[in-house]
């Protein structure tokens, strides 16, 4: 996913002069061959992410549409404040790459782990939070970020990730996805973990569970019309996201949930990183495993909310 | 030659001139209508910001977005009550909005933003002009444009780490269309700037840093026209303008007092004495 989104930079730069390319001190040999063909809108500064941030905003302002690249924590967290002044205060055309999202770097600890980051930027006014879940809607997705209007957070992957969305067709930003349908559970996620939701739906629907997955690329705006429909047909929902569940997709939900009149007896589970910095090292795998982002835990978590299901709708039917 | 003493010895001070006093007195007003702001930090800007929008900056006011005006950045936001004054004398906008500083429903705020005709970004947080100034001027340079970049940050301002990396990226991009000027009138919020956190050797500073630097007194227009004339002072650095002021400086009250760093609740009275502690100056 991330070679396919650099790679989509330097296909849009050729399309768009407005294109340009930000670093702060990359990998050696990043986009290598932008830089030999437009080097003057490869721009690979220092350490800096406050002075990359205001940078890119003094080039938007002026009617570019800079693409900056960094690891997604310092992309978030360590310039946090320019990007609500300098970005969304003012509107301005930024994209930003964040790589790692989630627990892919897992073997490098708490500060390179970005699992708070898609809550912090659904927080401010104007930004955009996109989680794709494979290369293909990554390619998709790029081609719309051309004619988007104001900023916009991508989160990256690892790579490599299965390819579970068409690698043809559109992409369109504020639009969930309908992944396959179902009748008895409706799993929610957001980024890569789709593919988990996919074949938990797979086990369960052998279970006999028809089982929905509607996936939701752009965690803001939200597309709450399709979400409103999707949790209105189904008793028991479940959201899943490689990311703490204080404030992203899976309290997203729950606060369409709590403001629409719903049946009392619908069942609502949020699956994701507990409140904790992930501990332990290891590879993005394991810490999946420690912390319950598993197919085993999804399908247990679905199982566990119609059991108590239709306990509950027991209970409203009698009183 | 620039005089890059640490300890800046001004000429004995030049009086203010009239349209020096004229801009003080709309600041001042202004201040009172909102009933607060930053007055001190304002009156150490309105030479500095004088000379540029009368003899230095190129912008058409009834065409705040012309593509070819120069950028001026006032990146310490706070220092907002002199723009204002300034915008509204070049006609920007009408003076009578002067009157609606800090009232709901106005374009005037405690710190700028662009919604008002001539305010370039939205500052107020310090640390953020430079960066986006930058940006400005790395455009300028792509599209070949010979428009020119101007910031303006206070002394307190580059305690911000943002401030150096901004410092270090201007000098590696050798963008000799920036000029990032100072206003040095060595006292923050807290304090001077020599207890709170001490900014010397300043000068040295900017030309570690790649800047070609020269210091003025900030309040000597004559001084202030002939240092921006001299621009770029080096065909392939960043110019550091250190302006030496005095905050507050016009009202004897004001001046070098931490206590008028920001007001609020200003009364009429107060802004009778301060009105007329201005006109000392005109003895």
């Amino acid at each position: 996913m991330r070679k396919a989104c650099l790679e989509m930079v330097y296909t849009l730069a050729k399309q768009d002069p407005r294109v340009f390319f930000l670093g702060s001190d990359l990998g050696a040999g990043t986009l290598e061959s932008f830089r030999a063909a437009m080097p003057e809108r490869f721009l690979m500064e220092g350490v800096s992410e406050a002075n990359l941030i205001g940078l890119a905003a003094g080039l938007a302002l002026e009617g570019n549409l800079p693409y900056v690249n960094t690891i997604a924590t310092f992309l978030t967290r360590r310039c946090f404040e320019q990007l609500v002044v300098d970005l969304c205060l003012h509107r301005a055309n930024v994209r930003l790459l964040g790589n790692g999202g989630g627990l892919v770097y897992a073997p490098l600890g708490p500060t390179h782990m970005a699992i708070e980051d898609l809550a912090i930027l659904r927080a401010l006014p104007h930004m955009t939070v996109l989680a794709p879940a494979d290369a293909n809607e990554m390619r998709r997705l790029m081609l719309a970020t051309l004619a988007h209007q104001g900023p916009l957070y991508i989160r990256l992957g690892k790579g490599n990730e299965p390819l579970v969305t068409p690698a043809a067709g559109t992409f369109e930003i504020g639009k969930a996805y309908w992944m396959r349908k179902g009748s008895d559970a409706l799993l929610i996620t957001t980024g890569t973990v789709l593919s988990l939701a996919l074949e938990a739906a797979g086990h369960l629907q052998r279970e006999g569970v028809s089982t929905g997955v509607l996936h939701v690329p752009t965690l803001k705006p939200l597309d709450t019309e399709t979400l409103l429909d999707a949790l209105a047909a189904v008793p028991v929902v479940v959201t899943l996201e490689e990311h703490t569940v204080v404030g992203g997709l899976g309290s997203a939900v729950a606060e369409l949930i709590a403001e629409t009149p719903f049946h009392p007896a619908k069942r609502f589970k949020r699956l994701g990183l507990p409140d904790v910095f992930p501990e332990g090292y290891g590879s993005q795998a394991s810490l999946m495993a420690h912390y319950g982002l598993t197919v085993t835990r999804l399908v247990a978590a679905v199982m566990d909310l119609i059991t108590s299901g239709v306990h509950a709708l027991w209970l409203t039917s009698t009183l | 030659m620039p005089n890059l003493s640490p300890c800046w010895t001004a000429e004995p001070a030049v009086p203010l001139d009239a349209r020096s006093l004229a801009l003080r007195r709309l600041i001042v007003r202004t201040f009172v209508a909102g009933g607060r702001g930053h007055l001190a930090s304002a009156l150490s800007l309105v030479e500095i910001l004088r000379v540029l929008y009368d003899d230095v900056l190129c912008y058409a006011p009834q065409d705040p977005k012309w593509p070819y005006r120069d950028r001026c950045i006032l990146s310490k936001g706070h220092g907002c009550l002199a723009l204002y004054a300034v915008l509204a004398s070049k006609g920007f906008f009408p003076p009578r909005l002067l009157r609606t500083f800090c009232h709901s429903g106005s374009l005037l705020g405690g710190h700028p933003e662009p919604r008002l005709p001539g305010v370039e970004v939205a500052t107020g947080s310090l640390g953020h002009g430079l960066a986006i100034g930058i940006g400005f001027a790395l455009h300028a340079r792509h599209a070949g444009a010979g428009h020119r970049v101007f910031v303006i940050v206070g002394d307190g301002e580059c305690d911000e780490g943002a401030i150096w990396e901004g410092a270090l990226c201007a000098s590696k991009h050798r963008l000799s269309n920036l000029t990032l000027i100072i206003d040095y009138n060595r006292y923050q919020s807290y304090g001077p700037t020599a207890v709170v956190q001490e900014l010397e050797p300043f000068a040295a500073k900017w030309q570690a840093f790649g800047f070609a630097t020269a210091e003025v007194d900030g309040h000597d227009v004559a001084a202030l026209r002939a240092a921006f004339a001299a621009l770029p002072l080096h065909p392939q650095r960043p110019t550091a303008l250190i302006c030496h002021t005095v905050k507050g400086k016009g009202i004897a009250e004001v001046e070098h007092n931490g206590q008028w760093h920001h007001r609020n609740r200003v009364t009429r009275e107060e802004g009778q004495r301060l009105l007329a502690a201005l006109e000392a100056n005109d003895a």
